[in-house]
């Protein structure tokens, strides 16, 4: 792998861009590989990356129905923090946003992570009442968070109106390590780092069956004819309970469709991330002047990849309402994608009833902050086959104990 | 958008007036049962690719519980019926078997 860098893009400029190679190979399977990870989105690249990195396992297919990096990797609001109020969720993505601030050296990929700070809005009592717990959580947890006041919220985002028709604002959590990134360098990073350790990259091949026996996986079919494995990774996201499907077994989820939307590009107006949660609207400024918006999930399951129309407008409702100077903004693009939500709104990584069966899952609306972190944990669970720190408490056998991790309040509803 | 009709008022609406309530038909537990058995209730999901039987109620309207056959890949409604039913009816059964061949819902088929 040629390195990127400032004077690669000189010797390239000098010779009209001829030498530039293919970021990442696109190999016809093998028979067999020690480790097949089922999906190429942000947490199956960055689960097979840490496989190879930290246990030094390369022998490792990654499987991509679709293209790599098209789900919610390429689907999210991209932000990233860590103000969780369980200690094991903030363990978790604080390890995660810990290593978003060394990946794009980690990968010689620019990812364009910007730690601009992330504000959580308290619009009520109650909510000032809950992220001063989670300040307060936050700070024995090593997590730097803590409560702003009104008049610091309007200071970092002057377009903000904190006297609005419904909620005022009455201060916010302020994460200022928290920020945004591109998401899709973080899996096109990951992919390119893969596949330089030697790991094969499978794009347009649908897993359709899993083959077992003796309650062991043995392997995958596909569209592309059947592979074998010694160990198996299951990162699919919305598509989780179609894949347990064909293991046989079920999950605590379902997929249900959220939904974003961005505006026409205009010039620079807010250097921070911004959730309205009561209101419920989400907003931060993209580099190219766009207003990225995080809508509302359907309550209905849905594998379809687009939402219902009320969710937008309530959502730009929430927006108009918290900055009035968006109403005149025009909107570019909408989309959805399918989310697989847990019954405490924690994701899964854990064992499965297959015992070299693995899963990585459940994330449902907060996936993309949790990349690096679930990516690291889930290779150290199919490298060990038992899970490490960061995720024991993140079993799918938490569920029959009642050991809940749950966020569902803590995090609201925009994850 | 989804379009649903009430079985138990007859009125026909789109999504906002219903409340979706998950999945229909789920065997319930209480006291004395085991840790599997409520686990199964409460938190398992079939969270099917294909058609889906679940409960909806008539939120704004007159305000029934009731349930619908529909389909998560393509969100068309087979049909709507009652939820003093412990399996979709026959007239449901037959319009899943027209439209999906082979289709299967937990022990239903």
């Amino acid at each position: 792998m040629r390195r990127y860098s400032a004077f690669a893009v000189a010797r390239e400029a000098a010779r009209f861009h001829t030498g530039w190679e293919r970021a990442w190979r696109s190999p016809q399977p093998k028979k067999k590989y020690d480790v097949i990870i089922v999906g190429a989105g942000g947490h199956g690249l960055a689960t097979a990356f840490y496989l190879g990195k930290n246990f030094g396992i390369t022998n490792v297919a990654i499987i991509e129905k679709g293209w790599l990096g098209g789900g919610n990797t390429g689907r999210n609001t991209t932000i990233i923090r860590s103000n969780y109020l369980q200690d094991p969720s903030a363990a978790l993505y604080e390890k995660a946003r810990s290593l978003y601030e060394t990946m794009s050296q980690d990968l010689n990929y620019n990812v364009m992570f910007s730690p601009r700070g992330v504000i959580m809005l308290a619009q009520t009592e109650h909510e000032v009442r809950g992220y001063k717990r989670t300040a307060h959580a936050n700070m024995l947890q090593g997590v730097e968070t803590r409560f702003i006041g009104p008049e610091e919220v309007k200071k970092l985002v002057p377009i903000i109106s904190l006297e609005g028709p419904r909620y005022p604002v009455l201060g916010g959590l302020y994460q200022a390590r928290g920020g945004t990134g591109r998401h899709d360098a973080v899996a096109w990073g990951y992919a390119r780092a893969c596949s330089d350790m030697g790991m094969d990259i499978i794009q347009q091949c649908e897993v359709t069956g899993v083959r077992s026996s003796g309650g062991k996986v043995t392997g995958v079919d596909t569209t592309k004819g059947a592979i074998d494995c010694d160990k198996l990774g299951l990162v699919v996201a919305g598509n989780s309970g179609a894949l347990a499907n064909m293991a046989g077994f079920r999950l605590p989820m379902e997929s249900v469709a959220l939904q974003a939307l961005v505006s026409e590009p205009i010039k620079p107006c807010m250097d921070v991330v911004v959730m309205a949660n009561t209101v419920h609207g989400y907003m931060s400024q993209s580099d190219k002047g766009e207003m990225v918006i995080g809508g509302g999930t359907d309550g209905f399951n849905n594998y379809t990849q687009r939402g219902s129309f009320h969710h937008i407008e309530e959502t730009v409702r929430a927006l108009v309402e918290t900055f009035p100077m968006v109403s005149r903004l025009k909107m570019l693009r909408q989309w959805g994608g399918i989310v697989d939500v847990t019954g405490d709104r924690s994701p899964v990584i854990g064992k499965t009833p297959l015992g070299n069966c693995f899963i990585n899952a459940g994330w449902g609306t907060g996936g993309f902050k949790a990349i690096p972190g679930g990516g690291w944990a889930t290779a150290e669970l199919i490298a060990k086959g038992e899970p490490g720190p960061l995720s024991a408490e993140f079993g799918m056998e938490r569920f029959i104990e009642g050991r809940f991790i749950d966020e569902s309040v803590a995090a609201g509803v925009a994850h | 958008m989804l379009i649903l009709e009430c079985p138990y008022c007859g009125v026909k609406g789109e999504e906002t007036e219903f409340h979706a309530g998950g999945e229909a038909h789920l065997k319930r537990f209480g006291p004395g049962s085991s840790d599997e058995d409520f686990e199964t209730y409460l938190f398992m999901r079939e969270n099917p690719k294909g058609v889906h039987l679940e409960r909806w109620r008539h939120a704004n309207g007159c305000g029934k519980w009731f349930h619908a056959a529909r389909c998560t890949m393509t969100l068309e409604v087979f049909g709507t019926y009652s939820a003093q039913t412990l399996e979709p009816p026959k007239e449901i059964k037959d319009i899943l078997t027209a439209k999906r061949p082979g289709w299967s819902w937990r022990n239903f088929k």
